[in-house]
């Protein structure tokens, strides 16, 4: 099988996030990760591989800034075969739409048999980036996969919807987002990480893919971003570190509260 | 380009609350940017009558694609629907209140139309004849105010964002297209589907909710919140992540698939706070969040936060609750 999982750098999250109100993009201070979310979709994979289908080949994808391969490489430690990278100033600043162009673009060059998706980026958390991409390769999409079963020219996935629990069936090549509830993704020991840079990496540009730059980044933006403002907050928190006592604080802030007599 | 469309879900045979919700803050911002407002229904076997009551919430027309293709509340063969719906109609904006269904076919229909998408809208806001939306973003510190730069705009808005009228009375013609379906639309078939059961205690009624997630370790840990909420008299809630695990049982779900609820105190324990959770608990009376990561986002809208391990705190807690009586 040939999967291809698509992966994004994103902010840490723990780290605090802004915005700059001059150029309304995001502030990506502190130390970038690999968006936790995708690292189930990498779990997914080598599962796969593991399991029903032994000669599977995983290539991670990204589209971002060159720095985005520290990422890359955390992605292949943990099970990724070879990258594609697609790095280009002119992609900056895209949207959906334009992200969903250029790794479509990607997905294009190679025959992949299932494409692998996290359930939402951490930073800006659309969640709707499989629907996007699915249409522009004109692919069959699941998203929110919360199992998924490898048949013969098709997978079955689990998957929760507002009534209940569907079981789908998807005809391969398809593209699927997976839940975080799916697996737990296994931390890669130190020699996988010290072989990630070994592995075959593809550095490209948009014009290495034919998309043509006013159809991406902040020209080809279909979103326009025309201010800011501060939503109203729930009011203020007060934090406290447990020293032993804090089940007999948050007592004693419910009977404040009068939430308990 | 002319006109709102808004796309109406179904669910369990009725136009779902959310969907009436936007279809008539649709209509109250179609009249300040003067664009009529159509509801945009599929399904199988969908019945006119009710179909024409729609007018009661907003919507001039009604635009219905009938086929079994659309009965199984798969989102492709829905973008294939909404692609004919605009080519008769040819709107400026669509609209649909967030639900797995509908976030997925507005992403497949921006991406057929090249049309911009904005994501967990809040609100929807006239600025002279454009439609503008306030994407909320970043655990909710910041409102962008996102506008379109295509000629079709295409937004999804944040679940339980604009609750619907009672009662409200009103008719709209209906107009019903046969949508043509692209073969990868067809690639997808539903084979199975377990209803939740809603067993147990009604956890839209309980005053206090003591909920888990994923920081309770195993399914195990379920026992200690079980304990705590009965210490409380209260019900127990739960994350998407540990009932897609199976740990806990989907009636128990809280968020934006699962249920909203609003108890006078809702304990958050091992919960990291994802926007999926809050939209489902936002409206509690008081928030309580243990977590052991300071930085979770759940502490940013707590009224308290206890940063430590849960299973130090909460058996010590349930065990003073019934110390008070
Ligand atoms: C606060 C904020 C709000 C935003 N809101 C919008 C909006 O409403 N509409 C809009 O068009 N843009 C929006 N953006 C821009 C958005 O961040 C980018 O367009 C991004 O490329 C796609 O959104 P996402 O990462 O949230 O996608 P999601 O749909 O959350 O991502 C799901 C999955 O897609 C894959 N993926 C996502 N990005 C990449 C990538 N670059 N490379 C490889 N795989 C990837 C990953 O597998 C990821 O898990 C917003 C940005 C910020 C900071
Ligand atoms: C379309 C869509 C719909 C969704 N619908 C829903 C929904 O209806 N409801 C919902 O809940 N989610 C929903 N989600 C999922 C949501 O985005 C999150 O993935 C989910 O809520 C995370 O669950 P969690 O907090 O249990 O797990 P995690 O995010 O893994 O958080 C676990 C937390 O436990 C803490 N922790 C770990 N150990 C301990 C300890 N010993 N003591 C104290 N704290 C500890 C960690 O610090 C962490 O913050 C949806 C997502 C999407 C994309």
């Amino acid at each position: 099988m040939r999967i291809a999982i698509c992966v994004k750098e994103v902010p840490d999250p723990s780290a605090e996030k802004r915005i700059d109100e001059g150029t309304n993009r995001l502030v990506r201070a502190g130390e970038n990760t690999l968006n936790p979310y995708d690292r189930h979709a990498i779990e997914a994979a080598v599962r796969i591989k593991e399991g029903p289908a032994p000669d599977t080949e995983i290539t991670v994808v990204t589209v971002g800034p060159e720095s985005a391969a520290r990422s890359v490489d955390r992605a292949l430690a943990q099970g990724g075969d070879r990258s594609v990278h697609v790095a280009d100033e002119a992609a900056a600043g895209s949207d959906l739409l334009g992200t969903a162009r250029i790794l479509a673009a990607a997905l294009r060059r190679d025959q992949y048999d299932l494409i692998l998706l996290g359930q939402q980026a951490a930073d800006a958390e659309c969640y709707v980036m499989a629907g996007l991409v699915a249409e522009l390769l004109e692919l069959p999409c699941v998203t929110q996969a919360a199992s998924i079963e490898v048949g013969d020219g098709s997978v079955t996935v689990k998957r929760q919807v507002e009534t209940g629990y569907d079981t789908v069936r998807a005809q391969t090549p398809c593209v699927v987002s997976v839940s975080d509830a799916i697996n737990d993704p296994r931390y890669p020991p130190l020699p996988a990480i010290m072989g990630a840079k070994k592995k075959p990496h593809e550095v490209l540009a948009l014009a290495d893919l034919g998309v043509d730059p006013a159809s991406v980044g902040a020209a080809g933006a279909g979103t326009r971003v025309g201010g800011l403002s501060k939503p109203e907050g729930r009011g203020d928190t007060v934090l406290i570190e447990d020293d032993g006592t804090a089940a007999e604080k948050i007592i004693e802030f419910l009977v404040e509260k009068k939430v308990v007599a | 380009m002319a006109g709102i469309a808004v796309l109406c879900e179904l669910q369990g045979g009725q136009v779902a609350k959310g969907s009436l919700g936007v279809l008539e803050e649709a209509a109250r911002l179609g009249a300040a940017i003067g664009e009529p407002v159509t509801a945009v229904v599929t399904g199988s076997g969908l019945d006119d009558a009710a179909l024409a009551d729609l007018g009661a919430h907003g919507a001039a027309t009604v635009v219905a694609a009938d086929d079994p293709r659309l009965g199984a509340g798969l989102a492709q063969p829905v973008v294939d629907a909404c692609a004919a719906a605009q080519e008769a109609g040819q709107y400026r904006y669509w609209l649909a209140g967030a639900s797995i269904m509908t976030a997925d076919a507005m992403a497949g229909l921006a991406a057929r139309l090249g049309a911009g998408i904005v994501i967990d809208a809040v609100e929807l806001v006239a600025d002279g004849s454009d439609l503008v939306t306030r994407r909320s973003g970043l655990g909710d510190s910041v409102l962008a105010h996102c506008g379109f730069a295509t000629p079709v705009g295409v937004v999804v808005t944040r679940a339980n964002s604009f609750a619907p009228t009672e009662g409200a009375t009103g008719s709209a013609p209906v107009e019903r297209i046969q949508p043509s379906f692209r073969s990868w639309s067809e690639g997808v078939e539903l084979v199975g589907h377990e209803d939740a059961e809603d067993s147990g205690p009604d956890i839209g009624a309980a005053d206090v909710l003591v909920a888990g997630g994923r920081g309770l370790g195993d399914a195990g840990g379920f026992a200690m919140i079980e304990d705590c909420a009965a210490a409380f008299g209260g019900a127990v809630a739960a994350t998407r992540a540990v009932v897609d695990a199976g740990w806990y049982p989907y009636s128990a779900q809280v968020g934006q698939t699962g249920k909203t609820v609003s108890p006078k105190l809702y304990i958050a324990c091992g919960i990291s706070g994802a926007i999926q959770h809050k939209v489902g608990m936002q409206g509690s009376g008081t928030i309580v969040a243990i977590n052991k990561d300071k930085n979770a986002p759940i502490f940013d809208y707590a009224d308290l936060g206890v940063v430590g391990d849960l299973h130090d705190i909460v058996p010590k807690l349930a065990e003073l609750v019934r110390a008070r009586g």
